[in-house]
């Protein structure tokens, strides 16, 4: 036994087998992708950047509920509301600190009629601080560029909620 | 007039050598970080120019429009002179090695001692940085890169009694053409080994770089510096890991000679030879830093002073005694 092992010291064995080895992973197919030229699969739950839905007609589906606000453990969404001539309750002001925010998807939860959602996007890193602060017209553009999207992420996602 | 002529056809022939060395510096630290990322599965860096090779070019320029910062208890003189010191003497050592039979800068007849007088001068500018920091995991640093640099270069020194036992002469042309017939890595293979781990110890790389220990110094001795400094810390370093691979190279694989002497071989350039082994030696470099983990502190010191050292001792004594009794000492006429 001991002079087994001091066999194997002196050839330094466990050293060419490693070597074998780490030549063998060198021609194996690699499991990094290219990132920013090609992208990983991203599942319809991802939690990436917020935006505020419109239904089909195009008027916003938030009711100004303030549920999300209320849900938000890290008390990124400032939301205020006032009630419209046709009697409808609508948000006047709807800002998220994307800065505070933990990303947790407690307020796409909570919403009761799918307006706030945290979509596939998270790429949205900017050069300064205040770029980070969206507000209402911010979170309802990035609703209607990535609408097609959120539709069908929602519908995919709906059997497990 | 003709000390002006001098004074430039120098200058024109240390520009030639040292400007592909940088650049071969730069292509070397792209070739390692390749290599350790393919043996992980990785692509490595890939993207800024042809296969990434620009990517050291990317970094230097980011090195260089860094903000340089000296700690304000640092000693200044020797914090600024450091880096320079590491840099200077890593490329300085290359004055002497030739890279094919008439390519080389100066030609001295201690070549090989020359070589091992500025390596172990190198230490100084890790000592200096490491001092000058007035930092303690520079100082722990630095202080680990001296005690493992000396000991290993101890037992270098006695390979390389060994390799000049069997040439007669200090001179690394004559080194070279002494391997004509058999390249000295075949009757010498343990020295070999015991060189390439010994090389890996001296140039601070994994397994040994205990200096720079990233989990428990930071980075060791280079942890203050930044910029241009740090970049000129790390040129040196590479630049010393290329000059150990090529007195390797002509130590043991034959230099810029061909592996046979036969015809489709023997009409390639001897520059391509010494090429083409610096980098089968780095390669090995490459490879090792990716699948060893790092040696504790007193396991490296065992293995220079125990290990390394007696063994390297015991083989220049069968050497000798060998040569001796088949009365195969070169230079007789001594």
């Amino acid at each position: 036994m001991k002079l087994n092992r001091f066999f194997k010291i002196i050839f330094l064995s466990e050293f060419i087998k490693a070597i074998i080895i780490a030549v063998k992973e060198i021609f194996k197919k690699k499991k990094t992708i290219n990132y920013p030229f090609e992208k990983g699969s991203i599942s319809p739950r991802f939690r990436g950047e917020h935006a505020l839905r419109r239904y089909p007609n195009g008027e916003e589906r938030c009711i100004a509920c303030k549920l999300c606000e209320a849900v938000c453990p890290a008390q990124a969404i400032t939301i205020e509301s006032e009630e419209r001539a046709d009697g409808s309750r609508k948000t006047t002001k709807y800002d998220i600190d994307m800065i505070k925010c933990i990303y947790c998807g407690l307020c796409e939860e909570s919403c009761p009629v799918d307006a706030i959602v945290q979509g596939p996007n998270f790429e949205f890193a900017t050069e300064t601080r205040e770029e980070l602060y969206y507000n209402k017209e911010k979170l309802l553009d990035n609703g209607d560029r990535w609408e097609s999207v959120l539709a069908q992420n929602i519908k995919l996602d709906k059997p497990y909620r | 007039m003709d000390y002006l002529n001098i004074f430039f056809s120098e200058i024109f022939k240390i520009l030639l050598l040292l400007i592909p060395i940088l650049v071969s510096v730069a292509m070397i630290v792209w070739f390692d970080r390749r290599v350790w990322g393919f043996v992980q599965k990785r692509k490595g860096p890939n993207v800024v120019g042809p296969f990434g090779l620009l990517q050291t070019v990317a970094d230097a320029l980011k090195y260089i429009f860094k903000e340089i910062v000296i700690p304000a208890s640092a000693n200044k003189i020797v914090f600024v002179l450091a880096p320079i010191v590491t840099m200077t003497l890593a490329l300085s050592a290359w004055a002497v090695i030739p890279l094919s039979e008439k390519l080389f800068i100066s030609d001295i007849n201690v070549g090989i001692l020359y070589i091992f007088a500025i390596s172990s001068l190198g230490v100084y500018g890790i000592i200096m940085g490491g001092w000058a920091s007035n930092s303690k995991y520079p100082f722990l640093g630095s202080i680990r890169s001296a005690a493992q640099m000396i000991s290993y270069e101890v037992s270098i020194g006695i390979i390389i009694i060994n390799v000049l036992l069997c040439v007669g002469s200090l001179n690394l042309k004559d080194i070279v053409l002494a391997q004509e017939n058999l390249w000295f890595v075949i009757p010498l293979f343990p020295m070999f080994v015991i060189y390439f781990i010994s090389a890996l110890a001296e140039t601070n790389r994994p397994p040994f770089d205990l200096p720079e220990a990233e989990a428990e110094l930071v980075a060791g001795y280079q942890t203050e510096y930044s910029g241009m400094m740090y970049a000129m810390f790390w040129l040196g370093e590479y630049a010393n890991i290329l000059l150990m691979c090529a007195l390797g190279s002509i130590l043991f694989l034959g230099g810029w000679l061909s592996p046979v002497d036969v015809y489709p071989f023997n009409i390639i350039p001897g520059i391509f030879w010494m090429i083409f082994k610096i980098l089968i030696m780095f390669f090995m470099f490459a490879l090792i830093k990716a699948i060893v983990p790092r040696y504790r502190y007193d396991q490296l010191m065992r293995l220079g002073w125990k290990v390394f050292l007696p063994f390297s001792l015991i083989y220049v004594v069968l050497t000798a005694s060998f040569l001796v009794y088949f009365d195969l000492l070169p230079n007789r006429g001594f």
